[in-house]
């Protein structure tokens, strides 16, 4: 339909239809040209939480999307060098305190006292990241710094808080070279108003 | 059955890492050409369909023979 003299002679009920048409093809067009997007801001420092965004990022990034995560508070302690995460039942009663290994009669049975309680001994909150570690090494899941280690092979930029660092006077040595840029909020959210797909974690 | 070109065992892996040494393995391998994969974790079944919906590459098969999942994807 390139002819003018075509397009004047159309009804315009055949322009409308011609036009639907075109329209169509060109939006099926775009859409198969587009490279999704998605933006994570990761908030959170413990071992439990660190998952999500790595996972999701990874995924992501492994569909061919374009991923930034935004790391601030204590989700900047997922670039450290020195990752060392912890995670703790207390305020957490969700989480199952199950026994990963020992004798059969103790072996994945749940310890069934408050986890108040439980806070008040010493070493606590080391003895279920321990179990932690070892339950989830059990059962395959893969250790945090090898799925950070995924998203940066990737390509999933990873930003960084620069108010975070100020605030509890980081240095950034502690942190790793990967990341991209040390940015603030006015950096990231234009980047986030471009993407598909915006998770806060 | 299809001529593989390269195989990856993920099993005893769960989600996301089926998917992550999937989409490597895929980078070794020519267009038209086929992986097979092999997982246990009962998730990854539909986690692959989607992967491939996603990517263009094609799930030539899916199976279960003897316990472990099986897939053939023809890279796209």
């Amino acid at each position: 339909m390139n002819n003018t003299a075509e397009i004047q002679d159309m009804s315009v009920n055949e322009l409308n239809r011609w036009f639907d048409q075109r329209f169509e093809e060109k939006i099926t067009e775009r859409e198969a040209d587009h490279t999704p997007a998605m933006t994570i801001i990761s908030t959170k420092g413990t071992l439990d939480q660190a998952y999500p965004p790595f996972i999701l990022a990874s995924t992501a990034a492994a569909l061919g999307w374009d991923v930034s995560i935004f790391f601030t508070f204590y989700g900047l302690s997922l670039l450290k060098k020195n990752m060392n995460l912890k995670v703790t039942p207390l305020g957490n009663p969700a989480m199952p305190m199950k026994l990963p290994s020992g004798p059969s009669w103790m072996k994945g049975k749940e310890v069934s006292l408050p986890t108040s309680v439980m806070s008040l001994m010493p070493g606590f909150e080391n003895m279920a990241t321990s179990m932690m570690r070892k339950t989830m090494d059990s059962k395959g899941i893969a250790r945090i710094d090898e799925l950070r280690e995924m998203c940066v092979e990737a390509d999933v930029k990873l930003v960084a808080c620069q108010m975070t660092v100020d605030l509890f006077e980081y240095s950034k040595d502690e942190f790793i070279p990967e990341i991209e840029e040390w940015v603030g909020a006015a950096s990231f959210l234009p980047k986030a108003l471009k993407a598909d797909v915006n998770l806060f974690m | 059955m299809n001529e593989v070109a390269n195989t990856l065992d993920a099993r005893g892996l769960t989600c996301p890492l089926p998917i992550l040494k999937t989409k490597k393995a895929i980078a070794s391998i020519s267009s038209g050409e086929i992986l097979e994969v092999m997982t246990t974790d009962p998730g990854s079944v539909k986690d692959l369909d989607a992967f491939c919906a996603q990517t263009g590459h094609q799930m030539v098969s899916s199976e279960q023979p003897d316990g472990d999942f099986v897939f053939q994807i023809q890279k796209l």
